[in-house]
């Protein structure tokens, strides 16, 4: 493997360019992916068939909570990337481990969102807008917990051989990938639940 | 007994008894057949494992040969059953079943995988790279694309084949309609082979951006290159579509969810546009390549440069863009409203302009040319015409007013046709003919496949054509009979004859791959078309590093040029090749989705969830190996490249 110094290590090896290159062109796919998922939301938003709609079942509370969880862990691992830049592989894993509590806090917060609506009465079943919201927020939060996993790979390769063009490569593209999930956060915190209280 | 129940086919017939025993007999002669030839290590060592693009494309190509043959089937039935009124062949079920998987097999397993062969044969040659971006993945686009088709296909022996059309709309497809699991194979076969299709997508865009030959600017690049970029954006932008389409119709069928039905809240017509918004630049997926292989074939057997490359390549981006536009001509007549139906209607016929470009450069490259009327050359001219008849039955069909009368009849059936047999399928049995020797090292034969040619061509129009005059009389598509005082009878008799044609043409193609396989000279060299581009510039057969020393380019016929105008193709020296390593991980993926999708098929939730976590354990031990692939020595090089010079 050929290594051009002049690079940050992320993007020193041939193939390593090509790794985070592919990575965005799959991002756009993802784009594309909840793109379709809001554009169904939005079509079915009003379905509510009798069931109860957004204002009655959304909670400011939590879901700021939420928010503010995902929004920091997006800060803490741009500060992770940046040690890996400065080659300083202690600094770098606290704070990937930091992002993956808080990650795995966000989940607790939307697994427990998930019971409330159920006891509520709004289940996957009871209607389209349901059904819909559902989905939306769960490819979210499916996506935040393969992250955890995936994350805690990585942590481990990094642990196990330091920092090496490989293992900066993958925590690069993680990187991109968790900052991509928190834009993602960001359309839902505004178009599904802030949109649904009003 | 009741678990087993669920297995048995809904609506037996003799033709699926035999067809069960016919499936159980070959199995058994692969198995007995490898065993007894001690192939099983060869198998698995050369291509279950392989990760190098061109064997994947001779494997893409293969499924896509075979599938042909189960769609091709399924179109006879179909016209056997309509050839004459009131015929009693096919029961509505069974007829309901075929003209289903004959929609999805020619579209997904047939179309798709034929250009996906020639994307991955022929992309990395030619613009001079070794292999695609990620070679590993590429495998497992590969045994996605095949393991989602083998779960399609045992549909229709164990529990019953999709009834709903190759559109599957709501609520017909919804549990309420179409009650046996033939609806959930679709949904998960599709949805499976479409993750490998993304993937391939990632994977060609990333290839082409990134790996070009030293040289090759983006308009230098050859036109099936070209054709093949602006592909896979599309693939890349509109798959994700169906995935989630795919994944809430599963939902609607396997967990209550009214996403699509008619009560609490769902929404039938979200699905029609949902399906048609990945649906129709999915024709556009399937006839871009197709341009690109006319393109270097035109130009090839014409002796010059594509003409208007410029205008080429900007037709192919405008169709591109215009294609995820045009969607809702799909349903004109589904009522939503004057307006809609106007702009969609202006965006369809939109598209013939460029189409048109793109006709008359071909037109313009052919004027003054020395064409040579090689069978490759024959489908590219007889392209032409054919496909002109078919885009202009598409402007009519575009006029959304007009539409009332042609929608959901044969007219429309004729049109789509019209432009995929002789635009995808001759442009696939054209690159088949025009890449054979490069991929297999020697030619098919000229004299059989100019008949297969001809037999095709005029099996085509006698087959189609009348469909044209019987859609304007108002013959219903999907409709499993017709009865004698319509009148539609003696067209639809000539329909079947030219199917029967056609099936002719294509039992000659076989022919042709065993006689050439026993007759055909060895000694053809690595360029026998005197072609112009960089995948002939390399031995046949190819070493699999492809180009011992990177290629430098000058022009989008950087190999024309260094045949005839001194161009130095190869200026530097040897040095050691780093390659990628096999992997039994693809194949194995694969075969676990398999056993997720038809788990899921048939709601056997503890196997599909065990599947999904060997699927993540896979992606795990991907993630914790170590493997940086191997070096080919300069030694190692110099011995294969004076091996293959003395070859050729």
């Amino acid at each position: 493997m050929k290594v051009d110094h002049s690079l940050p290590l992320e993007y020193s090896t041939k193939q390593n360019g090509l790794n985070i290159f592919g990575f965005w062109v799959f991002l756009a796919a993802e784009i594309m992916l909840f793109a379709t998922l809001f554009t169904s939301y939005f079509t079915l938003e009003h379905r509510t068939a009798g069931g109860p709609n957004g204002t009655e079942i959304f909670e400011i509370a939590p879901v700021l909570i939420e928010t503010f969880v995902l929004l920091t862990s997006s800060f803490t691992i741009g500060l992770g990337v940046h040690a890996m830049r400065i080659g300083r592989k202690k600094a770098m894993m606290t704070f990937f481990v930091i992002t993956l509590l808080l990650g795995l806090v966000f989940i607790g917060f939307e697994i427990d969102e998930f019971i409330t609506y159920i006891h509520e009465g709004a289940t996957l079943q009871t209607s389209a807008f349901t059904a819909m919201l559902m989905t939306t927020l769960g490819t979210h939060g499916a996506h935040v917990t393969f992250g955890l996993f995936w994350g805690t790979a990585i942590l481990l390769q990094v642990k196990k051989s330091g920092l090496t063009p490989e293992t900066a490569n993958k925590s690069f593209i993680f990187s991109l990938y968790w900052h991509f999930l928190d834009v993602v956060w960001i359309f839902i915190f505004s178009f599904i639940y802030l949109k649904g209280m009003m | 007994m009741e678990f087993f129940e669920r297995f048995a086919i809904p609506n037996p017939s003799l033709a699926i008894y035999i067809s069960m025993v016919a499936i159980a007999l070959t199995m058994v002669a692969i198995v007995a057949g490898l065993t007894y030839f001690k192939k099983w290590g060869y198998l698995w060592r050369e291509w279950l494992t392989t990760v190098d693009h061109k064997r994947i494309g001779i494997m893409y190509l293969l499924s896509a040969l075979i599938m042909l043959f189960r769609g091709g089937v399924d179109a006879i039935m179909l016209r056997a059953q309509l050839a004459v009124p009131d015929n009693k062949l096919l029961d509505p079920q069974h007829y309901n079943e075929v003209f289903s998987t004959h929609g999805v097999i020619m579209v997904m397993f047939m179309a798709m995988p034929f250009i996906f062969a020639f994307m991955n044969f022929v992309v990395p040659l030619q613009i001079g790279a070794r292999d695609v971006a990620f070679p590993r993945l590429n495998a497992l686009s590969f045994w996605l694309f095949f393991f989602g088709a083998m779960l399609f296909n045992i549909s229709f022996v164990i529990g019953g084949s999709p009834d709903a059309g190759w559109t599957s709309y709501f609520p017909l497809a919804g549990n309420e309609f179409s009650p046996s699991v033939g609806t959930n194979y679709y949904m998960l076969a599709i949805q499976i082979s479409g993750i490998g299709t993304l993937m391939t997508g990632i994977n060609m865009i990333t290839t082409i951006f990134k790996m070009r030959a030293p040289g090759m600017t983006l308009m230098k690049m050859p036109m099936f290159t070209w054709a093949t970029l602006v592909t896979n954006l599309i693939i890349v932008t509109v798959f994700p579509v169906i995935t989630v389409a795919l994944a809430m119709g599963t939902f609607d069928r396997l967990f209550g969810t009214h996403f699509f039905a008619t009560s609490n809240g769902g929404m039938d017509m979200l699905w029609a546009n949902l399906f048609w918004v990945w649906g129709h630049p999915e024709v556009y997926i399937l006839i871009l390549p197709a341009f690109g292989i006319y393109s270097e074939i035109i130009s090839t057997f014409s002796g010059r440069n594509l003409y208007g490359y410029k205008s080429m390549v900007a037709s192919m981006v405008i169709i591109s863009a215009l294609s995820c536009m045009v969607w809702a001509h799909h349903f004109f007549t589904m009522g939503q409203g004057a307006v809609a139906n106007s702009f969609f209607s202006i965006t369809t016929m939109a598209i013939a302009v460029p189409t048109g470009v793109k006709i008359f450069n071909w037109l313009f490259t052919l004027w003054k040319g020395k064409i040579r009327f090689t069978v490759p050359m024959l489908y590219s001219v007889g392209f032409i015409p054919l496909f002109v008849i078919g885009g202009v039955t598409g402007v009519m069909l575009a006029m959304s007013a007009a539409d009332y009368q042609y929608h959901n009849t044969m007219f429309l059936v004729a049109h789509f046709h019209n432009t995929i047999i002789p635009g995808v399928v001759f442009a696939m049995l054209a690159g088949l003919t025009y890449y054979w020797p490069k991929m297999f090292g020697f030619m098919l034969n000229e004299r059989i496949g100019k008949w297969s040619f001809w037999l095709l061509s005029i099996g085509f129009c006698l087959a189609f054509f009348p469909m044209y005059i019987t859609g304007l009389d108002g013959q219903a598509r999907r409709m499993y009979t017709y009865s004698e005082a319509t009148g539609y009878g003696p067209l639809n008799m000539l329909s079947f004859i030219g199917a029967g044609v056609m099936a002719i043409s294509f039992a000659l193609i076989v022919y042709n791959v065993y006689y050439s396989i026993r007759y055909s000279p060895r000694n053809i060299g690595a360029d026998p078309w005197d072609a112009r581009s960089l995948e002939w510039a390399t031995h046949t057969p190819i070493p699999e590093y492809n180009f011992a020393i990177e290629p430098h380019v000058a022009s989008s016929q950087a190999f024309w040029d260094a045949k005839k105008k001194g161009h130095e193709l190869f200026p530097g020296k040897l040095e050691k090749i780093h390659m990628p390593n096999n992997s039994g991980v693809p194949f194995i993926m694969g075969a676990i989705f398999f056993v997720w999708g038809f788990s899921m098929v048939f709601s056997l939730w503890i196997p599909a969830i065990l599947s999904i976590l060997a699927i993540f354990a896979c992606m795990a031990l991907r993630s914790f190996e170590r493997d940086h692939g191997r070096y080919i020595s300069v030694k190692e090089i110099e011995e294969t490249e004076t091996k293959l010079r003395g070859v050729n």
